[in-house]
């Protein structure tokens, strides 16, 4: 085994430890950890996401002593090493493009504290993307749940305390049907590592004893993540969470942390319960519903909002929608869709998100539309950002939602007893997308002659400018060339079944 | 059907602990009941897994006055879960409650239904 089947572990561990680390740190040491921890673990994933395109297989790695049956194991494939790149440097660029937003809201002697949370966050989500073990990732969400409420409430006004208080309320009830469903099935499987589990499910089901309560434990597992990754109607803590935490938080639990839950869905369809197995479950038909529903109840929601921020965080319960959506085709091209959708919301709605704050900050920290008059003209390189992410999210080609969009659509082609449904859901919901952002773009475009507001110019604010243009980057970079990136999910997805 | 229940009543009241917890999750307005009823639920998933690890006749896996043989414990694993959860639900429980005394310190009520009406009055004014 070569040495760099190590990193998988080291990345984990690093950010572990470096949580640890920061507590003792000063913030301004705690920040530079930080930096260098997310860079050289996104060094690191990038190193193992090479060295597995080139030998072209996935491997297994024992934690501990003891073999496969017993022991606990992390397994590394192309999907994981992309999806660990791809969080490192949403959320490397998040943080920067928060950064003095940060300083300001929150008390200086916590800032190291929240130094801690995001490398506590990262830490979980590395540990949910590459575990083999079902019971270690249900620590690890629970993990993740504890650092996330602690990135909402770091910014102390009632606001977030109560959207915290929510979200904790909502996730509990997850992690709870999570559990339950867990250990049914390791009583009916009597295993915790996912291919064991998955060799005993393909055998009761072919002997057809225990099948309820093996679909039960399927269902309780998969409604519990829906639940804590905001499907349509359990979304009632989401915008208070990501309209009124401090903006890195926002960007951070938009795109990362419910991104890790669907991720590890995504794992638990493929190694515990068998894409096929999963697909003749009718669980697939739940979800495909509230998909559904999630595409055009969000996008509702965010036209009658009058405050920017909200107005993104709905916009999230539709993208969430589209992902489910895709995982409800049941096909190998609609879970490409779910996964592609996945980076492309994260890059765009991360975006969003930082560029909102831009807008705000110079129109006397309103959120308000009415205030928002003429903002692109005053922060102009937020404006940019704000309207390439409205742009990527609405699926205008080049950037890269409309890439997603494309495989929604070519997905619902291939199934024939879903595509009309689908389409139409895609259609309105896309209309509605354009409504909303396009409205936004047009008011901060919109010029004002009286100018109440000051200006900000592009090289005072180094850092966010940086982050703004990485972003715009990163969802131009993934809409032009999607091609290597399809092939590398689809490689990745190959490699699960 | 029903004599399997009746086999099996100790799943069969984990299940009903479950539930219990989970509604009142769900359902109570009062915070502190709430995480209550987030720690019968814990319970309940910590009763049915250690249900289902005890093997009747046998004792825990400690060895003790030598004896080695497999058939004379039960199933450890269940055990080491219950251990794990234990730990999670702790850690959480903590989180919910020093959550609560925040938002008790600042608005002197428990209810979040009314916490949500305080703080949309605080925003107009």
């Amino acid at each position: 085994m070569d040495f760099i089947c190590n990193f998988p572990f080291f990345s984990i561990l690093i950010s572990l430890f470096s949580g640890t680390i920061c507590s003792v740190l000063p913030g301004k040491a705690a920040k530079w950890v930080n930096t260098f921890v997310i860079v050289l673990i996104g060094a690191m994933s990038a190193a193992l996401l090479w060295y597995l395109l080139g030998t072209g297989e996935s491997f297994v790695y024992m934690m501990g002593h003891f073999p496969a049956p017993w022991g606990n194991e992390i397994r590394a494939g192309v999907l994981e090493a992309a999806t660990a790149l791809f969080f490192c440097i949403v959320m490397l660029l998040s943080m920067w493009g928060g950064r003095k937003k940060l300083m300001e809201e929150v008390e200086p002697s916590k800032h190291n504290l929240y130094y801690i949370l995001v490398n506590l966050l990262l830490s979980s989500l590395l540990a949910l993307i590459y575990t083999n073990d079902l019971f270690t990732a249900y620590v690890f969400v629970e993990i993740n749940t504890i650092a996330a409420c602690g990135l909402i409430m770091i910014r102390q006004i009632g606001r977030t305390l109560e959207a915290a208080v929510r979200y904790m309320i909502m996730s509990l009830v997850g992690s709870g049907m999570l559990l339950i469903g867990i250990c049914m099935m390791y009583d009916l499987t009597g295993h915790l590592l996912m291919s064991n589990i998955q060799e005993s499910v393909t055998a009761i089901i072919e002997e057809g004893t225990y099948v309820i309560p093996l679909v039960m434990a399927i269902a309780l597992m998969v409604i519990g993540l829906a639940i804590k990754s905001a499907l349509f109607p359990f979304h009632a803590w989401l915008p208070d969470a990501y309209g009124y935490s401090t903006i890195s938080s926002a960007a951070i639990l938009s795109s990362l942390v419910s991104k890790g839950y669907i991720f590890l869905l995504i794992k638990i369809i493929y190694r515990v319960v068998g894409f096929r197995i999963f697909h003749d479950t009718h669980i697939i038909n739940v979800l495909f519903v509230f998909g559904l529903m999630a595409m055009i109840f969000g996008s509702l929601s965010a036209i009658k909002e009058n405050d920017i921020r909200r107005m993104i965080a709905f916009s999230s319960v539709a993208q969430i929608g589209y992902i489910y959506v895709g995982i409800g085709l049941g096909t190998q091209v609609g879970m490409l869709a779910s996964v592609y959708h996945i980076f492309a919301h994260a890059a765009g709605k991360a975006l969003l998100f930082i560029a909102a704050i831009g807008l705000t900050d110079v129109s006397g920290f309103s959120r308000k539309f009415i205030d928002l008059t003429g903002a692109g003209y005053r922060n102009k390189i937020a404006g940019i950002g704000f309207t390439v992410g409205s742009l990527s999210m609405v699926g205008v080609p080049v950037f890269a939602g409309f890439v997603s969009k494309l495989l929604f659509a070519q997905a619902a082609v291939n199934n024939v007893g879903k595509m009309l449904p689908t389409l139409i859901a895609l259609g309105i919901s896309t209309i509605l997308n354009a409504i909303y952002f396009m409205k936004t773009v047009i008011r901060i475009y919109t010029p004002r002659p009286d100018a109440p507001y000051e200006s900000v110019a592009i090289g005072k604010e180094k850092l966010y400018a940086v982050s703004i243009v990485l972003f715009i980057a990163l969802n131009i970079m993934l809409g032009m060339s999607s091609q290597p990136v399809v092939d590398a999910i689809h490689a990745g997805l190959e490699m699960f079944g | 059907m029903g004599a399997n229940l009746f086999v099996n009543y100790g799943e069969a009241v984990a299940a009903v602990l479950f539930g219990i917890g989970f509604g009142n999750l769900l359902l109570q307005k009062n915070l502190i009941k709430k995480i209550i009823g987030l720690n019968i639920m814990d319970s309940a998933v910590y009763l049915f897994l250690a249900e289902k690890g005890y093997i009747i006749g046998r004792t825990a896996p400690i060895v003790t006055g030598g004896v080695q043989s497999v058939e004379a414990y039960i199933n450890p694993i269940p055990s080491g879960l219950v251990l794990t959860g234990i730990v999670v639900s702790v850690s959480v429980s903590a989180l919910m409650l020093s959550l609560t005394i925040r938002l008790y310190r600042r608005y002197h009520t428990l209810d979040l239904d009314q916490i949500s009406l305080m703080i949309k009055k605080e925003e107009e004014t």
